[in-house]
């Protein structure tokens, strides 16, 4: 009854379209072209050239500081991924708590609360503690954020699920964690992943709030990447720039794949 | 029905740890931004001034509670730098949300267009540059912006422009940026919204003899204003608090609440005086929010 054949569509819908989408990748596709510039001055064209990227892996402090951001994301979007689940389930199925809408406040709130204010206040929160900052002060600060992201896909996930099936599981015998692991958390897998991925990408994006609640000697790649960028453009950091991107396009192929594959028992594909 | 009654209890236990996680690490927080916004500042580790020390005695945390003070927020009241950054914060964020409403709502009307299955295809292109990196995504326009950058080449060589016009350190990079960094998240709630609307109501609306401009005024618009309540607010709030975009594009002579924040904390090490605005900060996010509210539960009784 909706589809109608593209034919249909206004020349100006499609133009929109068109141009709403190059506005979005055309800024990255530059940089990503740039990356492979062999000239020193970021504006000339020399040729296509890897040096950029060779230089990068003998900058032993952005690579260290490329570590310490890979394992601040794994780690935080390990705990935000259970810690999310855990609330969408909480809010999901049950029904009516105490402190619900407090709950979902808090949950709600991050997810647009200015980064200047969830980093000061959680530094302020360390300091008071006496906690050592570095690796986990900024890993439990990125949970902390992320988890509410994990929260909102999986949700939207549950909530979208047909109840009987677990019912069913339950009428045969299961208890209803029983039924939840064995029925549920199968379906809603692919968000799960998806929460996940999205938690790691945004843990490894995250500058403001790491600024904050990091200590010395422990700066994350945003962190270096930022202190060089306000030096002024260097194509080490086009070439950096491009491995995130690369890296994260990769990621986002493997789970839009990952939820192809899995869409076949679910009803329909996660949110995100 | 007695199923229903069986799922609660687990889900009550599930409850717990998210629960406990995000009162530690979100809510009481703020009770200590609040606490050293009404402290002053010292040299010290760490810097402000009263300490409240449990093991001191009762004596002693009187003693600290009286040592608290408004002198904070009197010096944000009477300082220009503070009232202007505020007041910019404002500026900027309605004027960029006004900017990302009035180029989502076309893109976000095309996608709610498309045939049924291109639709999912649409809508993952506008999620994935939100996945990469934000600060990507703002140094890829500097890379563009700068003065022997693409933009300026192009403007050249189609003899628009003589000279390189400057771009880097405007308030139009910084606007560029905005728009650029939130156009997904006014896209989707918009696109939520419009693609839910029936079909069948503008045919109706046709047959009854309206033109295509009226029936888009008369039933597209209302039916799309809870996604633009929703985009405007997930667009307006975080920008208003926004510090990375006009930090690297804007000039440097009008600062964003955020940036004095900032400038407060890790340039003059004024922990007190950067709680204090970030609890002015607060106070002016709370306002769209509470519109925002009593907005929504107008909508919920009309339905």
């Amino acid at each position: 009854m909706n589809a109608r054949p593209l034919a249909q569509m206004s020349r100006f819908n499609i133009a929109t379209l068109a141009m709403g989408l190059a506005f979005l990748y055309l800024p990255i596709v530059v940089l990503v072209i740039y990356s492979f510039n062999a000239s020193q001055l970021v504006t000339v064209w020399g040729g296509w050239s890897l040096r950029w990227y060779q230089s990068f892996f003998n900058d032993q402090a952005m690579l260290a500081a490329a570590a310490m951001s890979l394992r601040v994301a794994a780690v935080s979007a390990t705990l935000a991924t259970v810690l999310g689940t855990l609330a969408a389930v909480a809010l999901t199925r049950g029904e009516r708590f105490k402190g619900r809408t407090l709950f979902s406040g808090m949950l709600y709130a991050p997810l647009v609360m200015p980064e200047v204010i969830t980093g000061l206040s959680l530094l302020l929160l360390f300091v008071a503690l006496g906690a050592e900052r570095g690796f986990w002060t900024v890993t439990i600060a990125h949970t902390t954020l992320t988890m509410c992201f994990v929260t909102v896909i999986v949700q939207s996930r549950l909530g979208g699920l047909d109840r009987s099936l677990e019912e069913a599981a339950m009428d045969l015998g299961c208890n209803p964690v029983r039924a939840f692991v064995a029925v549920t958390l199968p379906l809603i897998a692919p968000a799960i992943a998806a929460g996940w991925m999205l938690a790691f990408t945004l843990s490894l994006d995250d500058l403001v709030i790491a600024s904050f609640t990091t200590g010395p000697g422990s700066a994350t790649l945003p962190i270096r990447i930022y202190s060089e960028v306000r030096l002024g453009v260097k194509p080490e950091i086009n070439a950096i720039c491009s491995l995130i991107v690369g890296s994260i396009a990769i990621l986002i192929v493997a789970a839009s794949l990952a939820s192809k594959l899995s869409s076949g028992r679910g009803q329909n594909a996660a949110p995100m | 029905m007695s199923a229903r009654r069986i799922f609660t209890r687990p889900a009550r236990i599930a409850a717990v740890a998210p629960y406990l996680w995000m009162s530690l690490f979100f809510l009481v927080p703020f009770v200590f931004v609040l606490k050293i916004s009404l402290s002053q500042t010292a040299i010290a580790q760490p810097p402000y001034l009263p300490v409240f020390d449990l093991a001191s005695g009762w004596q002693a945390l009187v003693a600290a509670f009286s040592a608290l003070s408004f002198d904070n927020f009197r010096l944000l009241a009477s300082d220009q730098l503070y009232i202007q950054s505020g007041l910019r914060s404002l500026t900027v964020a309605i004027t960029a949300t006004a900017m990302l409403l009035l180029i989502g709502y076309p893109i976000a009307y095309a996608m709610a267009r498309l045939p049924r299955r291109w639709q999912p295809v649409a809508m993952m292109l506008v999620i994935v540059p939100f996945w990469t990196s934000f600060l990507i995504r703002v140094y890829a326009w500097i890379n563009i912006l700068q003065h022997d950058g693409l933009l300026n080449k192009i403007l050249l060589a189609l003899h628009i422009v003589s000279t390189p016009v400057v771009w880097l350190s405007t308030d139009t990079a910084m606007y560029l940026g905005l728009v650029y960094s939130y156009l997904p998240f006014m896209i989707l709630p918009l696109y939520a919204t419009l693609a839910k609307i029936d079909p069948a109501l503008l045919e109706a609306s046709a047959d009854l003899g309206s033109s295509p401009l009226q029936s888009f005024w008369l039933i597209t618009v209302p039916l799309s204003l809870p996604g633009v309540g929703a985009g405007v607010l997930l667009c307006f709030i975080p920008i208003v608090g926004e510090f990375v975009i006009p930090d690297l594009l804007a000039g440097s002579d009008a600062l964003m609440i955020g940036q004095t924040l900032w400038l407060e904390f890790f340039t003059n090490r004024d922990w007190p005086v950067a709680s204090a605005t970030a609890v002015l900060l607060l106070v002016i996010l709370l306002l769209p929010l509470l519109i925002y509210d009593r907005f929504q539960r107008r909508q919920m009784g009309r339905a």
